[in-house]
């Protein structure tokens, strides 16, 4: 049965998806699409969603534009561009009602392969493509810079943007510019001639973008590392964390130069593996560089052994994890947030790690400088967590900030003059109450302050000691020095509910953007909610008084297993049953429309009277 | 692993060194080790070859992975900063060590079982990417602390304590170091103090990546009839290369050595390595010969004892790097930190 359904009519306040194919050049167009809607002023996000292969397999890329400011993915899709027929049914039907379809007509489709309640768009880009060229890969290359100014055409999206944004792209390249420019406006001209330009969907210019920038964040952790005083990386190649490492070196070489010589300030090795990338960290955190590795979940697993041993030895590092679908190689392209517990607890013996939770790649820069301040104030691993959507995804994000002021907390280390005035030195003795022992630095003074580093116990002198007294003052002292730690990670961050809520929800990492919209629309159901954002591990205090002032408190995380609730009921001794999972764990990012449903239908089933009716 | 200090007793008679030093400043704590463990010997051999050298104890980051071997850094140079890390990752730690602070003489003390079985892919690769350091095996042929199974370099037909053959082939740590780059490549033995020493100041003046494989015999696992890593089978199959003398600007340091031809081999920090040929045809400057003459020589079953090979204008990790002459664990924040007024920029860029 067919049904009437009116095209959909919205200004700055759509879904774009494009499906392609790997290896076919399109990223390049599409990021261009993103950007000239943010350069025109209005805020817009991105979703990159990938297989893991280089060439042949289904791509897509996925653009919310939001007047409202909401960047998390919204869920549905209200224009396709759908430019790979071997997942043409499933981009069909993953259209809105009342939306479009645009796609290349060079190739005759049969019409029960459309949809009655979407207008689709269909533009000949293969013919086009090639009448105007002769070689195979510009055909291919400019297919995609033609749909581009076609979607100008149909969005109203200004050609001049995007004008701009190759010139930028290209530089001095002037003939890839000039190529580049006639594509797009071939592009532009057929659509304006042959489809029924503007559609629904309009971009408007505003103002609503101001100062913020557009950037991935493992490019924002590689710039926190530098901002925050790393000078050595041993690192090994794994999706998605590979640019963290590529954006450092890329900072480093421009801007981490002796300024006489123009030899380097930083030393970046790719280590064999992964059990060496965290041994080169290790080795140069104990010697006092400032050191970290990127990684993901299976180069976590094979580093298990060495954060035992910087947990027990007490050895500044830090790793900056990007999280993908797992277990074992799992879904290497897509995200989760299921290394959780692998890294609270990693290695052997009773280890507890120090973990942040950055929201986006504004965090993400902060907390990679932060993360490196508490791995030398703690002496102890620090894991920076994100994930592939945070990691390898363009986000709208305040720009970032640095005080050129800031000293970096170099911890507790033993100089040469203190030794030398007499005063005790005990690598794991506790002084300050603080379980955080004094260090020294290899080569530091000739008699004094020397002591043998191994991942056996010892008495606070460094002496080797099996005595079981010796081992529980020390491991109690690493206990304190954990809760040390719950003091200096960031603190959580609470948005309170409109109206009195009895319901609490608890969040973390690249879940926050969702959440906020999540919340909005709970709230226009009538359904209140207290919320908390938990940016650290250890948790503060304030986290488990959330959970005892809410009767029942939901969890909303991107892994199967509820990771975060168990530290949590764990770590805080809370009764599970306060605790309600809501957990996405499918690969793609979390979306608003899943939460909201997820919690509205379990306080619908705690039989919840929405205190304000939705309006209709 | 026990941990006992020594008596802070000083001889009278102990001579200084330039430093002002005497012999006990290079000693450490008491070992643990089985008595007469050629590893002892090594040690002695370690102290020996630092106090000639007038190194300043303090200023050697000495490394360790996990075995018999790994624990005895801790019996020598007891104002070093010393570093027991895990079973056969040494050589990424002292990697990053060396990155964090170029200006430390680093000493990787390893096994057998530690770089030739576990660790052998972390040896590989420290010793090609050019890491300056003194890389010491304490070979044994047999793993001590867990009482006597057979190492990666057991020579295939050896025979364990309690009779078992070892089938599998050995692998050759000197072959495998001057397959992969290594520019300072030597074999000794525990026993031979005359030969080791030199040696051992050869490799801390070398200025590249220096390995040596020191057999070093296991009294209580591998010293027996049918081992060939044993002290009798040993000082019966050795083939000795050559004898050294080092050679400063200043006191020449001498010894009683061999008689033969001589060479002379000039180190990139000026030092001169006099070689005292055994073998008249070998050149210690030619990886390729070094490289055939060990397989001719195992062929026969013959144990290769000298320099091996060195490189005499080695390249390091951080020439290849091109890092500031500054170690990079001094860089301030204010060398370190790009500005606000960058990262401005770096904003505008991304808009």
């Amino acid at each position: 049965m067919s049904t009437i359904t009116q095209p959909l009519q919205r200004t700055n306040d759509f879904v774009v998806k494009f499906a392609n194919v790997n290896g076919s050049g399109s990223a390049s167009a599409n990021s261009l699409f993103a950007r000239s809607i943010l350069r025109m002023g209005v805020p817009a996000s991105a979703r990159n969603i990938f297989p893991s292969n280089i060439q042949g397999l289904p791509t897509w890329y996925e653009v919310r534009v939001s007047g409202s400011g909401w960047l998390a993915r919204r869920g549905g899709v209200d224009l396709m561009v759908a430019m790979n027929p071997q997942t043409w049914d499933r981009d069909v039907a993953e259209v809105e009602p009342g939306g479009y379809l645009f796609y290349d007509s060079t190739r005759f489709i049969p019409r029960g392969k459309f949809r009655d309640d979407i207008t689709v768009l269909g533009l000949p880009l293969t013919e086009i493509c090639n009448r105007e060229f002769t070689s195979p890969r510009e055909r291919q290359l400019f297919k995609n810079i033609m749909y581009l100014g076609a979607l100008a055409a149909l969005l109203g999206i200004d050609l001049t943007e995007i004008d701009k944004l190759i010139q930028e792209q290209y530089g001095s390249k002037q003939k890839l510019i000039d190529s580049n420019l006639k594509v797009l406006r071939l592009g532009h001209d057929a659509a304006t001639e042959s489809l029924p330009c503007p559609i629904g969907l309009r971009v408007e210019r505003s103002d609503q973008v101001g100062k913020r920038i557009f950037i991935d964040g493992n490019t924002a952790a590689g710039l926190g590392c530098v901002y925050g005083g790393a000078t050595v990386a041993g690192w090994y190649p794994i999706t998605p964390s590979t640019s963290v490492i590529e954006a450092f070196t890329s900072y480093c070489k421009q801007l981490r130069h002796d300024p006489e010589t123009g030899k380097a300030n930083y030393a970046i090795v790719q280590a064999e593996d992964e059990l060496a990338s965290i041994g080169m960290v290790v080795g140069a955190g104990w010697n006092g560089a400032r050191a970290f590795t990127a990684t993901s979940g299976p180069g976590i697993s094979l580093m298990q052994e060495f954060f035992g041993l910087a947990y027990f030895a007490e050895i500044p590092a830090m790793v900056v994890n990007v999280q993908r679908g797992g277990p074992s190689t799992g879904m290497p392209t897509r995200t989760q947030q299921s290394d959780v517990l692998a890294c609270a607890y990693a290695s052997h013996g009773d280890t507890k790690h120090v973990l942040l939770f950055p929201q986006d790649p504004h965090e993400t820069f902060e907390y990679s400088a932060l993360g490196l301040d508490l791995a030398e104030r703690l002496q102890t691993p620090v894991f920076v967590m994100i994930d592939l959507d945070i990691g390898m995804n363009e986000w709208l994000v305040d720009p970032f900030e640095w005080d050129d002021s800031r000293e970096y907390d170099r911890g507790k280390v033993m100089t040469a003059e203190e030794l030398e005035a007499g005063k005790d030195f005990g690598r794991y003795l506790e002084v300050d109450g603080d379980g955080i022992p004094y260090r020294t630095l290899p080569g530091t003074h000739p008699k004094r302050g020397a002591y043998f580093t191994r991942g056996t116990t010892r008495d606070p002198y460094a002496k080797y000691s099996e005595v079981g007294s010796v081992y529980i003052g020390n491991m109690e002292r690493l206990l304190k020095k954990f809760d040390t730690a719950r003091t200096l990670v960031p603190a959580p961050v609470v948005q309170k509910a409109r109206q009195r809520a009895d319901f609490g929800v608890i969040y973390y990492g690249s879940t926050s953007e969702a959440m906020r919209e999540a919340l909005a629309q709970l709230e226009a159901q009538g359904l209140h909610v207290d919320a908390m954002r938990v940016r650290g591990f250890p948790f503060a205090d304030e986290v488990y008084r959330f959970v005892e002032d809410h009767p029942v408190t939901f969890v909303v995380e991107q892994n199967r297993d509820a990771q975060l609730k168990t530290l949590l009921v764990t770590e805080g001794q809370l009764n599970p049953a306060q605790l309600v999972e809501v957990l996405h764990y499918d690969g793609t990012p979390i979306t608003a429309r899943f939460i909201s449903r997820e919690i509205a239908a379990r306080m619908d089933a705690a039989k919840v009277t929405p205190i304000k009716k939705v309006a209709s | 692993m026990t941990y006992i200090i020594k008596p802070k007793l000083h001889h009278p008679t102990l001579t200084p060194n330039a430093l002002g030093y005497t012999r006990r400043d290079y000693e450490g704590a008491i070992s643990t080790m089985c008595a007469g463990c050629g590893h002892d010997s090594i040690s002695a051999a370690v102290i020996q070859a630092c106090y000639e050298l007038d190194i300043e104890p303090h200023r050697v980051a000495k490394l360790s992975g996990i075995g018999c071997s790994s624990k005895s850094p801790d019996y020598f140079l007891g104002n070093a900063h010393g570093f027991n890390t895990v079973h056969g990752r040494m050589p990424s730690v002292l990697t990053g060590a060396n990155m964090a602070n170029k200006d430390l003489l680093y000493l990787g003390i390893s096994g057998d079982g530690d770089t030739a079985s576990i660790g052998l892919g972390q040896f590989a690769h420290a010793i090609r990417r050019g890491v300056k350091m003194v890389y010491l095996v304490e070979n044994n042929g047999v793993y001590g602390l867990t009482k006597g199974q057979f190492s990666a370099t057991a020579d295939a037909g050896s025979k364990s304590k309690g009779g078992v053959v070892n089938e599998d082939s050995p692998i050759d740590l000197c072959a495998l170091a001057l397959q992969l780059g290594a520019t300072f490549v030597a074999r000794s033995f525990s026993g031979d103090k005359e030969q080791l020493v030199p040696l051992l100041k050869a490799a801390f003046t070398h200025g590249g990546t220096a390995m040596i494989d020191v057999l070093s015999p296991c009294v209580t696992f591998n010293n027996h009839a049918g081992s060939t890593k044993s002290y009798d089978y040993v000082r019966e199959h050795n083939d000795a290369l050559n004898r050294l003398d080092i050679f400063f600007g200043r006191d020449e340091i001498t010894a009683d050595y061999a008689p033969g031809s001589t060479v002379e081999v000039t180190q990139h920090d000026g030092s001169i390595l006099r070689l005292h040929k055994l073998h008249d045809s070998y050149t210690p400057t030619d990886r390729l010969h070094a490289m055939r003459y060990l397989e001719e020589r195992k062929a026969i079953g013959e144990i290769v004892t000298g320099l091996l090979y060195v490189d005499q204008q080695p390249t390091t990790l951080h020439d290849h790097l091109k890092t500031a002459d500054q170690p990079l664990n001094r860089l301030d924040a204010k060398t370190l930190s790009p500005g606000r007024a960058k990262l401005e920029e770096i904003n505008a860029s991304l808009r």
